[in-house]
């Protein structure tokens, strides 16, 4: 007998991808009314289990039941008829249609023949002024900001009448007020009857709006619980499975000299906008600045730009006195540049080579590596047995694939590559820790701290809020191509560096 | 479509039209030389025009189709062929043998889309590869049946080409006639109704073509089929998570663009003459997707941008009437070979993005994987 309460009860789920078995007899079950959070790490099962209960994939064993009753669910199509809505980590929705011809797309109303894009908008209008979501029906989603295209995303379940709202990851993309008004309206909706299952890896936003937690651990539910009565360590320690230090341990640490000096930079991006406006900073030996900022703020561009591979408009770049505005990549590493790129399988690896070869691309044209122009393959062998223990690289020989080790441990090729040349003087890492599971976000912080306690100025680029905050001796915040802020991180709080990511109005602070 | 891009057809089509009038005003009023030229652009930009609407259903469901060139050539031959088999071998009146080939042009075309969906969509083949397929396949194939089925040996038609049932009438449309008793005695206003009259009479497909250009304009734009056809070719999963199956709409929509191009091929053997050689169509395939990039993916731009190609096209044409007058200081306007690059030349001005960049639908070519 299910309790009259529960909408939807999942049991027994099992699902198995080539090589993986992604879902394991999973137990899940969604009380009417509530946020029920799915917590996990990345591969853990989370969205396979979503992607079941939404229809894009079929389960092998174990059944569903919406509203008490078997359901077989095949298709999206199936699911919507149930009354499942789902908004996914990418958002579903076509950039050159309206918001109106968006939300229709697959359940259009139509007059004579054509499209009835009023009714469709007059409809949209309701259930955006029922459920203060605010959104234009009109206007083409393109150009609209992430959180009101979020909107939209949750403005299409309910044009569907869904009672049930899978949210995947909806804060990743977000500022923190954009967030707080994702989870007002959460609880818009759920005082109005609707069940909503919150799938994040943030332990913060999980223990603030869940009514209850159920984390999952490579492919098994590992327990339900309360938030009261649990904490941050209890519920990492059940997604990692071992004891996880949260906070980075950082100790006091005096800056030396200035090693990255950014005068009046301005870079223009592919489409020849300026999306770096006059932006000034520095960055001294012994100390990390974070630049904090929502994505697509010109975060991209700038560590481009001091990196080599976009040359800026105007403005100087210097390290250690030495002007290197413009200069190709090569003359910047030499200088002494490491830099753990965006984009690690674009930018960072050659996912092709293997991770020996992969250990050398900054050196490999040198000794030992190189001989009169000729690769010597004992120097490279040598070089990755060595870094691949000291960094504690996770793979079967130094002779496999970039491309075929995991997120965290291609990471580290990078790390190990980037952060063991002798001459480094200045790291710049961007995003180092995007998708990583905790295990590897705990080392590689670590790896980043050791380097600034050696001395080494550290530019780090993050959107994460946390790690900004964990890792920084000082915080700059980027909004629409300029610095707007700069602010000792001991002296701030997270809500201040969230008012001026969303740009805010202040008063530059040094 | 923007009003620039609108423009600067407006301007290449009044030059072409500019220089025949100048050459030709000796011989003719301007007036009527304007409307036959007006005539024969509508005329032979008719397969551009259908090749670039084939080109517009595909892409715009996600599938690059370069096939349409082999599209129409074999449509064209079936079509032909199926024309005298219907009055020679059944013995059918020659209209209905006309009226029939046309529709063995039009599931022909859409046999040989099925085929590139099939290449395309679920084996995931790489769609240039699949479109250069389609094209190698119908020079063969209509090239080895041509001399087969007519010179083999045991051809039904003992050796050579019968004569074909003929080509589809012109449709007359009374202007004319309504306005004769306006014009009264008046001999030269009859003269210049008449001459605008023959812009209007033109021959089935032709006409058939431009409404077909509105209909799918309005079709893709304003109806539920063009909301998810644009949608599977602009982000198949988003379509995917609302149910619409991508599979069943690329499919049907590269289907009902072979048959777009199946009609264009008929063109060439039922509506402008009444035979067949290999590799007739000469290009006009490559040159009906310059038309559909030039014109933004969307019907009434491609249209425009074929209309800027039957118009060299009839550039070509009145230089051969004229021959005998171009004035000595434009006598290369007499080779008919340097005229006859003309659209050949537009192409590729037209493609080098001088005008502005024009934009696929994004997912263009790239196979759908759950």
């Amino acid at each position: 007998m299910t309790e009259p309460n529960i909408v939807l009860e999942a049991k027994g789920i099992t699902k198995q991808f080539p090589g993986v078995l992604a879902n394991d007899n999973v137990n899940f079950d969604l009380r009417k009314g509530e946020i029920h959070a799915l917590l996990g790490e990345n591969g853990a099962g989370k969205s396979t289990l979503m992607n079941l209960l939404y229809g894009l994939h079929n389960p092998d064993k174990g059944e569903i039941k919406v509203n008490g009753k078997i359901a077989t669910i095949l298709s999206p199509n199936d699911s919507i008829a149930l009354g499942i809505g789902m908004v996914h980590q990418h958002f579903m929705l076509i950039p050159v249609f309206t918001v109106a011809e968006n939300v229709m797309l697959g359940d259009e109303t139509v007059k004579n023949g054509s499209l009835d894009r009023a009714t469709v908008a007059a409809k949209i209008n309701e259930i955006s002024k029922q459920y203060g979501l605010d959104v234009d029906p009109n206007a083409l989603v393109g150009p609209l900001p992430v959180g009101i295209q979020q909107r939209v995303e949750i403005v299409k379940t309910l044009y569907r009448n869904a009672e049930i709202v899978i949210l995947d990851e909806p804060t990743a993309v977000l500022t923190p007020q954009e967030a707080e008004d994702l989870f007002r309206i959460m609880r818009d909706l759920t005082a109005r009857g609707v069940s909503i299952i919150f799938i994040t890896h943030k332990l913060k936003e999980v223990l603030a709006v869940a009514d209850r937690i159920t984390v999952m651990r490579a492919g098994r539910v590992i327990n339900t619980v309360n938030p009261a009565e649990t904490d941050s360590a209890q519920l990492a320690n059940m997604m990692v499975g071992r004891q996880v230090i949260l906070t980075v341990d950082k100790e006091d640490h005096e800056a030396a000299t200035e090693i990255l000096k950014v005068e009046g930079l301005s870079v223009r991006d592919q489409r020849d906008l300026e999306t770096v406006h006059n932006v000034s900073f520095t960055v001294r030996g012994g100390e990390v600045l974070g630049i904090a900022g929502v994505q697509g703020n010109g975060q991209t561009e700038l560590s481009e730009a001091l990196t080599g591979l976009r040359s800026p408009t105007a403005g100087k770049v210097t390290i250690d006195g030495k002007d290197l505005t413009g200069k190709r990549p090569r003359v910047i590493t030499e200088a002494g540049l490491g830099h753990i790129p965006e984009d690690r399988q674009r930018h960072g690896l050659v996912l092709s080579y293997s991770v020996a070869d992969n250990m050398a691309l900054c050196d490999y044209y040198r000794a030992p590596f190189s001989s009169r122009g000729v690769i010597q393959p004992k120097a490279l062998d040598e070089n990755a047995r060595k870094l691949i223990s000291a960094f504690d690289v996770r793979t079967p020989s130094p002779f496999v694939n970039a491309g075929k080790l995991s997120g965290g441990n291609q990471q580290k090729v990078i790390v190990a590559r980037e952060l063991s040349r002798e001459n480094v003087k200045l790291v710049i890492a961007n995003q180092p820790t995007r998708g990583l599971d905790v295990g590897s976000i705990e080392y590689i912080h670590s790896e980043i701290i050791k380097m600034r306690d050696r001395g080494v100025a550290v530019l780090l680029i993050s959107a994460e809020l946390d790690e900004i905050m964990a890792l920084s001796d000082r915080i700059a915040v980027m909004y629409r191509g300029q610095i707007v802020a700069v602010v000792e991180a001991k002296k701030t709080t997270r809500e201040q560096l969230g008012l001026w990511m969303a740009g805010a109005h202040v008063e530059t602070a040094q | 479509m923007d009003w620039k891009r609108f423009g600067f057809i407006a301007l290449i089509i009044t030059v072409l039209f500019g220089v025949v009038v100048m050459v030709g005003q000796v011989k003719q009023p301007p007036l009527l030389i304007i409307t036959s030229m007006l005539a024969t652009t509508i005329a032979v930009a008719t397969p551009l025009t259908l090749g670039a609407l084939s080109g517009v259903y595909c892409e715009r469901a996600g599938v690059v189709n370069i096939g349409i060139e082999g599209m129409m050539l074999t449509a064209a031959f079936f079509g032909w062929l199926g024309a005298i088999y219907m009055f020679h071998i059944f013995g059918l009146a020659a209209g209905i043998s006309i009226a029939l080939g046309v529709f063995f042009a039009i599931i022909t075309g859409g046999l040989m889309a099925l085929l590139h969906a099939m290449l395309s969509i679920t084996f995931k083949v790489d769609q240039i590869i699949g479109g250069t397929v389609i094209n190698i396949l119908a020079i063969g194939l209509t090239g080895f049946l041509n001399r087969q089925l007519f010179f083999g040996k045991g051809s039904v038609f003992g050796g050579s080409v019968p004569s074909s049932p003929g080509v589809l009438p012109t449709i007359h449309i009374p202007i004319t006639e309504l306005f004769t008793s306006i014009c009264g005695s008046s001999e030269v206003c009859l003269q210049n109704v008449q001459a605008i009259n023959r812009v209007f009479d033109q021959k089935p497909i032709a006409m058939g073509a431009i409404l077909l250009v509105f209909l799918s304009h309005y079709i893709l734009f304003n109806t539920k089929w063009g909301l998810r056809t644009r949608a599977v070719g602009e982000h198949p999963k988003a379509a995917d998570t609302v149910g619409i199956n991508v599979s069943k709409m690329r499919y049907a929509n590269v289907v009902i663009g072979g048959m777009f191009a199946g009609l264009a091929g008929a063109y060439f053997t039922i509506e402008s003459v009444p035979s067949f050689e290999p590799m007739l169509t000469n290009g006009r395939g490559f040159i009906s997707l310059a038309a559909m990039i030039f014109g933004n993916w969307t019907p009434i731009g491609a249209w425009a941008a074929a209309l800027v190609f039957g118009a060299s096209q009839a550039l070509l044409i009145n230089m051969q009437i004229y021959r005998d007058v171009i004035p000595p200081n434009w006598a290369f306007l007499q080779e008919s070979y340097i005229v006859g690059l003309t659209p050949y030349i537009l192409t590729m001005f037209i493609l080098t993005g001088i005008i502005g960049k024009t934009t696929p639908p994004a997912a263009d070519g790239v196979p759908y994987e759950k």
